[in-house]
């Protein structure tokens, strides 16, 4: 057990951190020793996008020591959120109260995220989100602490209304799920259809358990849009996809990131054939640096894949060594000089460049639009429709 | 045989019979099936106004509902079945349909895999094993966890039972391969479709409203002119009574929960060709809405049964019609009327004749 170990060691080196206790493993060159963080879920159901996290984030510290022309001699520390607020900001304060911690990158769950931004502020500890979409975690606050990598369902339903739109299709009708996931999908995707000159006919709230939608599906039916776009998770979107069928419903199925699984091509068999879904981040091997990362990864020997958010866990932590061999150990010039991560201060990284607005949300992030094709999610521009081979609904 | 007949039977076939023809009874209006329909129909005719809704879409959702309804109704067919034989609320109802149909499921992939290709082969497979599978089921319950607490408060077996199917779906999400999933459920029966403007007809739809309404009768007439339904009704008035009358009270229980239980699997089958899906959780909420439908119309009568039924899809579907943009609402409009209902009769809509209770 990898993982074990390595919390282990962690907990360990904080223990010893706090205690003001030397390990006795002082490095026997001459370059000052700097610590960064990780946090992230290594227990429970989402750990395997945690351990992927912080191995990379731990390949990035691996790579900056192994360079000779590195100012600071880095050590990593790391925590397990357990995907739950509580021990997230239990973990964001243990960080936060470290005076040897500079910054972090922290968090993979949009729950943990939202409940830790406070701490980090008080304890004006500058960090990077590597994981977390929801969008409140950075626009809900002005903390100048506050960063993120990767993007959120704001960048992903501004692609897929410019996408969609773009694509010819003009009326729209939405089914959500009434919780915060399914609520800000269809705020954030009919406020961008607008802008982009899309219409809404209708909008319907759904609960996440709900069985049967022949009612709203019917009246969809005599709206007659375009474009069925929903928001939501996987298990009810297999069955909105099934019943449509049934209903004789011709209208074009959008998703979101919410149904981008195997599961729901499963679920849906055959009509799967065709469903359009947008998310955040792109397959590793297809990022800028992907290829890089994934040899460097493997040259480790790590027992557990980076999944699908490890190169931005990467790319988080290495923006921040980055800052501190420009800046220097110390959070606040580190804070600033993230903040200034923008314009043509830009910074490039495997995943792209990273951009930060005046919230430290990177505003070019990677969004990949997927089409199901033959029982596979395939990335669109690799697809037979978009080569036109294969006709999407009502092209 | 002859007196039982006579005596006050509590499964109430024939008073219900009575009560519902509607006016003539004045003192309880509109209670009756056919009050319903008039009432459920003018509704519906009021809405089409305001929505001009044209004639394609109004049978559409009238189709709807009626599927669903037939659904529901067959899932308070059986809380009325164990409840009228034993005073008993089976709460494992809701999963041992869903386990139905997951075994169901399992038989279509399995006689699929040894080569049976015809889909109505595959169908009669898939139904046989699950609903003998579920009888079996349903066998055990009644000798392992229901007779032996035939003597304990009545609440002991509604633990027991709810217990029971939380233990199924637990199971089932657990040790069905990707359990946690929603797992397709294959289409068996012809899916020709014809459009009527706004309306689509499948074929398929058309079978499965008509097995299930053939289900209810089915049941309705093993209840009332069988022997062996003669002797449940006889169960279910006074046990002492039925027994020195030579009815084996064991056994009629046993026989009722097999019944029942391969009820279930029945409709756990029909459900699954009819949304195309099962998931292991698909019973929680079809058990909460078949027992208040079974409720609301007055537990221990299959006429409530299926009247509530029928009421509470005719709500739902209403909640999406009347309020279009609100439609995350509808289950609490429906749940909100029945308790109305409730309130305003709390026996239900078509009550007992006699009431113990009482």
């Amino acid at each position: 057990m990898p993982k074990f170990r390595f919390t282990h060691f962690a907990a360990v080196a904080a223990a010893a951190m706090v205690t003001g206790l030397a390990l006795g493993m002082s490095p026997a060159g001459a370059k000052e020793k700097v610590t960064v963080g990780f946090i992230g879920p290594l227990s429970g159901g989402t750990s395997s996008n945690g351990i992927g996290g912080r191995n990379s984030a731990d390949l990035a510290v691996r790579l900056r020591n192994a360079d000779p022309n590195a100012k600071y001699e880095y050590e990593l520390l790391v925590q397990d959120d357990e995907c739950k607020p509580n021990i997230g900001v239990q973990a964001a304060t243990k960080f936060g109260a470290n005076k040897d911690m500079i910054a972090a990158a922290t968090h993979y769950c949009s729950a943990v995220a939202i409940s830790t931004v406070d701490v980090y502020h008080k304890f004006g500890l500058p960090i990077i989100v590597w994981g977390a979409v929801l969008p409140d975690i950075t626009y809900g606050n002005n903390y100048k602490e506050i960063h993120r990598v990767n993007g959120t369902m704001i960048n992903q339903n501004e692609t897929a209304a410019k996408f969609m739109t773009g694509l010819g299709y003009q009326t729209w009708a939405i089914i959500h799920d009434t919780t915060d996931y399914g609520k800000g999908h269809n705020k954030y995707f009919s406020e961008n259809l607008v802008k982009n000159g899309g219409k809404i006919l209708g909008t319907f709230g759904v609960t996440s358990d709900q069985q049967d939608f022949f009612a709203e599906l019917t009246k969809i039916k005599s709206l007659n849009p375009d474009v069925l776009y929903f928001g939501g998770l996987t298990p009810i979107g297999v069955r909105i996809r099934a019943q449509m069928e049934r209903l004789g419903l011709k209208a074009q199925f959008q998703g979101t990131s919410g149904i981008v699984s195997d599961t729901f091509i499963e679920g849906a068999g055959p009509l799967a054939e065709g469903v359009l879904a947008f998310r955040e981040g792109a397959p590793t091997e297809t990022l800028p640096g992907g290829k890089f990362f994934l040899e460097q990864y493997a040259k480790q020997g790590y027992s557990d894949p980076p999944e699908a958010y490890g190169a931005f866990a990467f790319t988080a932590m290495n923006l921040i060594l980055d800052t501190i061999e420009a800046v220097g150990p110390d959070r606040k010039k580190v804070r600033n000089a993230l903040n200034n991560v923008t314009g043509s201060n830009a910074a490039d990284s495997i995943t792209g460049k990273v951009d930060f607005d005046d919230h430290g949300q990177n505003t070019i992030a990677v969004i990949t639009k997927y089409v199901s094709q033959d029982g596979k999610w395939t990335v669109w521009e690799n697809s037979e429709y978009a080569s036109g081979m294969r006709k999407l609904k009502g092209m | 045989m002859d007196g039982l007949g006579e005596q006050r039977i509590r499964l109430g076939y024939a008073q219900a019979e009575r009560h519902v023809r509607p006016g003539t009874d004045p003192g309880r209006p509109g209670t009756g099936p056919a009050a319903r329909w008039s009432t459920a129909s003018s509704v519906e005719f009021r809405t089409r106004k305001a929505h001009s809704m044209d004639v394609g879409l109004f049978v559409q959702y009238v189709m709807n509902g009626l599927m669903l309804g037939v659904m529901y109704a067959l899932v308070a067919v059986g809380f009325t079945l164990f409840f009228g034989v034993m005073n008993i609320i089976n709460f494992s109802h809701g999963d041992v349909l869903m386990v139905g149909a997951f075994v169901g499921l399992a038989t279509y992939l399995g006689v699929s895999s040894i080569g049976v290709e015809n889909p109505w082969g595959q169908l009669a497979a898939a139904m046989i094993v699950a609903a003998s599978a579920m009888a079996l089921m349903g066998v055990a319950v009644a000798k392992y966890l229901v007779l032996p607490l035939k003597n304990a408060p009545p609440l002991n077996t509604l633990l027991i039972t709810l217990m029971l199917g939380t233990a199924l779906h637990e199971a089932v999400r657990l040790f069905y391969p990707r359990g946690a999933n929603p797992q397709r459920f294959p289409s068996l029966l012809p899916t020709d479709a014809y459009s009527f403007g706004n309306f689509t007809l499948r074929i398929d739809s058309v079978i499965l409203l008509g097995t299930g309404l053939l289900a209810i009768v089915g049941i309705h007439l093993l209840i009332n002119r069988t022997k062996l339904g003669l002797a449940m009704r006889a169960v279910a008035q006074d046990e002492d009574t039925a027994k020195t009358m030579g009815i084996d009270f064991d056994r009629i229980v046993l026989i009722t929960f097999a019944i029942g239980s391969a009820l279930a699997a029945f409709t756990g089958i029909l459900h699954g060709l009819y949304y195309s899906e099962v998931n292991f959780a698909m019973g929680l909420l079809l058990g909460v809405i078949g027992f208040s439908s079974a409720i609301v119309g007055g537990l221990g009568n299959i006429y409530g049964a299926i009247i509530g039924g029928f009421l509470f899809a005719a709500l739902q579907t209403l909640g999406v019609v009347a309020m279009p943009f609100a439609s995350a609402y509808k289950d609490v409009f429906a749940f909100g009327v029945i308790i109305l209902i409730m309130a305003w009769r709390p026996t239900g809509l078509i009550s007992e004749k006699i009431s113990e209770r009482v």
